[in-house]
């Protein structure tokens, strides 16, 4: 079938670009469900938020929470443990930021910058090894510390201090700080 | 001779399909069900706020004692689309709720207060217990109870709800079964324990007594405090709480379809332009 | 498939590709220059239109399947749990609940398009045998996909149609406790259904690659029933028929969103809204709309035949119903396709669409008289026409003259409309 030129090619080729744009359009609106439905759903995100009562965590003891399926280590430092967090020079930290999701973006970070507002003795932070996503060694007593004394990450061997700042070993960041608050002096709400 | 042979066999085709077009039930002693007038009912149906928050509180307030509403989040009544609760208010709401949660560190379950997140509690921890404080009658779960009944329209009906969009059935039924309690009739037999209702689907009695009656409810916003509108708040309250998408369900459809005849009718005369050189 | 490629790839990596797979000349010469007959009517774009409801129903099943549980106690909670919670959940089950019907309402106007046009006779027989092949696929998919909201009609549906099967002698109740893995419906039989509900689709789609290459060979069937005679016959499938296709889709979209956005419960059955009881039969177990006719008949056989009690009867019956379907190009003895130029087949073609639709509604009418004697009355009538009324009215009928090409009916259509 021969193709013959109609009088009107304007007309004729306006015609089939709008089509073609429309169809692509609805395409893409189409694709949007789809695509969506694998994000996080309604029950999900209802859950994003959790309460601890931390009354029983006695200084140099650290719970395990869950929060949004992740591990959060919530440790009452002992006054040793704050010193020589507070004693290492920001120079000597592989990562220079807080990773504090309570503070701005840039800030340093310094043993206060990593602790609760106000009560430093409390470290809270996402027990995830920021390398590969691994839970670290270090909430229970007889646990391997690492050389720093905090946390270790048996997966591939990195160590963090007592500030749960990376100190050797593959890790790029310091671990997580999720946004927390004390509501009261018992009482932790995080996320 | 046989041209009207066809013809009428093609007539009784196309009338037969129409008859059985669609879930065509048996009738049987089923109910007869009064359409009412449902704000959303319709392609640009909405949810009465107003009705369904005063429909929440004949749950809360009569319902509640016997069914529950498991499959709904106190969150959900502050989500769009919804009863439009602040989520100040659904936090309040759920903190008077107490929740078994657990175990605890020792391993034991305990209580706690509801959080937005939690669902309805039940008022019966299992259906053995609902039937033994029941009279061994099982009051269900209402949580999708008004897309979970339906009398069945006869013909011609069912074949014009396609072209009318008619799906209230459910919320129908419920009104008509809450406001369906009356003297049995001379010659019907009601049994012990039993209430006569001319709304039930299955029967002409059942177990469930009158749950409503005038006054019984508290309004604040002035509406009427009668059975009637009662029954049409918690009807209307339960539908929302079976679907409680069917606004954005809506809307969206809309869309879909001014969209789909845009762009058919573009198709159509992109079509016909190519065609335009054949013969066919 | 291939055969009428004139496909020069254009550039060097297509020119790469087709040395080592010749796949791009295998499309083309498949769905974009096949010579398709220029005088197909709207009729013709079902196939097209079931095609795409195919890929509809595997792509919200595949989302479907990322949130659903299937297990007895979680089943009917995580389709709720998607209608509710999980982002456009509800838009997904509803567009893959009520695209169950779209699918079969295309693909029943494309059967019966075949049947008018006669499109199962010589040289279509494996075309047309492939397609009854897909519609029992379909019904065996469609019937696993409904158990698994595990609500009331789907346990009790379920129950019904798996002791179908307890009806064969000797060995039939140890195939029923076979198909259950147990000793009723319960946890095995949902989870074996779900893997198969999973697997068939994609068997559905080999086969309509099958299905499309067996027609491919012999060239679409067209409303005269003439085969092309010549160039002047035919049009290249693209743009002509692509144009055409995608217009009847968007078109049949604007019918499925209608029952998906405004009335997705038309279809289905308010009792699928109850969570499955084992100890509780729902008054009316009816099947989706799509079985009605099939169960009719199953019902109708309410007398033992010989030795062949009725329970048997019924179920013999009911597959028989489908399996004549597969035999239809023999018993069919008239040389001549279309029904256009057949005035009596066409008198019995609409007979037996009225047949259908009774039957239809009489599967959904409660199994009490008058509607047992009605259905048994429709039930003959589906089989007369199979075994008596096609195979006699070939050497009968006296057709009217049949034009000589396409081309020639094209011209000349004055007198016949279809």
């Amino acid at each position: 079938m021969e193709h013959t030129e109609t009088a009107e090619p304007t007309r004729r080729d306006f015609l089939y670009i709008a089509t073609g744009a429309v169809g692509a359009v609805g395409a893409g609106a189409l694709a949007w469900p789809f695509i969506h439905q694998m994000n996080p759903d309604a029950s999900a995100l209802a859950l994003a938020s959790i309460e601890v009562d931390v009354s029983a965590v006695e200084v140099g003891q650290s719970i395990t929470v869950t929060w949004r399926g992740k591990p959060v280590f919530i440790r009452q430092r002992t006054e040793q443990e704050i010193a020589e967090a507070a004693a290492v020079p920001l120079s000597d930290l592989p990562d220079q930021f807080a990773r504090n999701s309570n503070l701005e973006d840039g800030a340093d970070a310094s043993d206060a910058n990593r602790a609760a507002d106000g009560k430093e003795a409390w470290l809270v932070m996402v027990g995830v090894c920021t390398h590969l996503g691994c839970v670290p060694l270090g909430q229970k007593n007889g646990d391997n510390k690492g050389e720093f004394g905090g946390w270790f990450c048996p997966c591939h061997g990195s160590h963090y201090d007592t500030a749960g700042r990376i100190r050797k070993g593959p890790a790029p960041e310091n671990m997580l700080v999720p946004p927390y608050k004390f509501t009261t002096d018992d009482t932790v709400v995080i996320g | 001779m046989k041209n009207l042979m066809f013809k009428s066999a093609r007539a009784l085709a196309v009338v037969a399909g129409l008859v059985v077009a669609g879930p065509a039930l048996a009738a049987g002693d089923a109910p007869h069900v009064e359409k009412q007038p449902w704000s959303f009912a319709g392609p640009f149906g909405q949810f009465d706020k107003a009705q369904l928050q005063r429909g929440f509180q004949v749950y809360q307030e009569v319902c509640s004692s016997c069914h529950g509403l498991s499959l709904v989040a106190f969150r959900n009544l502050a989500e769009e689309g919804g009863p439009g609760f602040s989520v100040d208010e659904v936090k309040a709401l759920a903190a008077e709720y107490s929740i078994v949660d657990g175990p605890d560190d020792e391993g034991e379950m305990f209580e706690r207060e509801g959080k937005p997140f939690d669902k309805f509690p039940s008022p019966f921890p299992n259906e053995q217990a609902a039937r033994a404080s029941n009279n061994g009658a099982y009051p269900p779960d209402l949580s999708l109870m008004a897309k979970a009944r339906a009398v069945t329209r006869g013909f011609p009906w069912f074949v014009l709800d396609i072209a009318t969009q008619y799906q209230e059935n459910g919320p129908d039924y419920l009104y008509g079964l809450l406001t369906g309690y009356h003297e049995a009739p001379e010659g019907v037999e009601v049994p012990e324990g039993q209430y006569y209702n001319t709304g039930f689907i299955a029967g002409k009695t059942l177990a469930m007594a009158p749950p409503l009656s005038d006054e019984l409810v508290e309004y604040s916003d002035g509406s009427p405090m009668t059975t009637d509108q009662y029954a049409r708040d918690v009807s209307a309250f339960l539908m929302w709480a079976a679907e409680p998408h069917l606004e954005a369900r809506k809307r969206i459809g809309f869309g879909v379809m001014a969209f789909l005849i845009l762009f058919a009718s573009l198709l159509y005369f992109t079509k016909r332009k190519i065609w335009s050189n054949v013969d066919h | 498939m291939a055969g009428h490629s004139t496909y020069e790839p254009q550039n060097a990596g297509a020119k790469w590709l087709e040395r080592r797979l010749p796949v791009l000349s295998l499309v083309h010469g498949s769905f974009v220059a096949f010579p398709t007959p220029k005088n197909l009517n709207y009729w013709w774009t079902f196939g097209g239109i079931a095609f795409f409801m195919l890929v509809v129903q595997l792509i919200t099943g595949i989302v479907l399947v990322m949130h659903y549980t299937p297990h007895e106690t979680l089943a009917f909670l995580s389709v709720e749990h998607i209608m509710r919670d999980v982002n456009y959940g509800w838009l997904i089950r509803y567009l893959h609940m009520n695209g169950a019907s779209m699918f079969f309402i295309a693909v029943y106007i494309h059967i019966f398009r075949g049947l008018y046009y006669g499109s199962y006779k010589e040289p279509r027989e494996i075309a047309w045998i492939l397609g009854v092949l897909l519609f029992l696929l379909m019904m065996a998919t469609a019937f696993m996909g409904y158990v698994l909201p595990w609500g009331q009609m789907s346990l009790w549906g379920a129950t019904v149609i798996t002791n179908l099967f307890s009806a064969i002698p000797i060995v039939g109740d140890s195939i029923t406790t076979w198909l259950w893995g147990g000793f009723s419906v319960g946890n095995p039989t949902l989870n074996r259904f779900f893997s198969l509900h999973y697997l068939l689709p994609f068997v559905i789609v080999g086969i309509v690659i099958l299905h499309i290459w067996a027609f491919h060979v012999a060239g679409n069937n067209n409303p005269v029933g003439v085969d092309p005679k010549s160039e002047k016959d035919t049009i290249p499938f693209h743009p002509y028929y692509t144009m055409k296709d995608l217009f009847a889709i968007v078109v049949f979209m604007i019918f499925f969103s209608w029952f998906a956005f405004y009335l997705p419960n038309y279809m289905g059955h308010p009792d699928n809204y109850i969570e499955a009881n084992p100890m509780v039969t729902p008054a009316h177990i009816v099947p989706e709309w799509y079985f009605l006719p099939f169960y009719a008949i199953l019902r109708a056989i309410t007398f033992d035949i010989g030795p062949i009690p009725s329970k048997l009867g019924g179920v013999i019956a009911m597959f028989g119903a489908i399996a004549v379907l597969f035999v239809l190009p023999w018993l069919d003895t008239s040389k001549v396709r279309s029904a256009r130029f057949r005035p009596v087949y066409k008198f019995f073609f609409w007979l037996f669409g009225f047949t259908c639709v009774m039957l239809g509604w009489l599967g959904a009418m409660p199994a009490e008289q008058p509607y047992v004697a009605l259905a048994q009355v429709f039930t003959a009538l589906y089989f007369a026409h199979f075994l008596i009324v096609l195979p006699v009215l070939g050497l009968i009928e006296t057709p009217r003259k049949v034009p000589d090409s396409i081309n020639d009916a094209v011209l000349g259509k004055t007198g016949e409309a279809a």
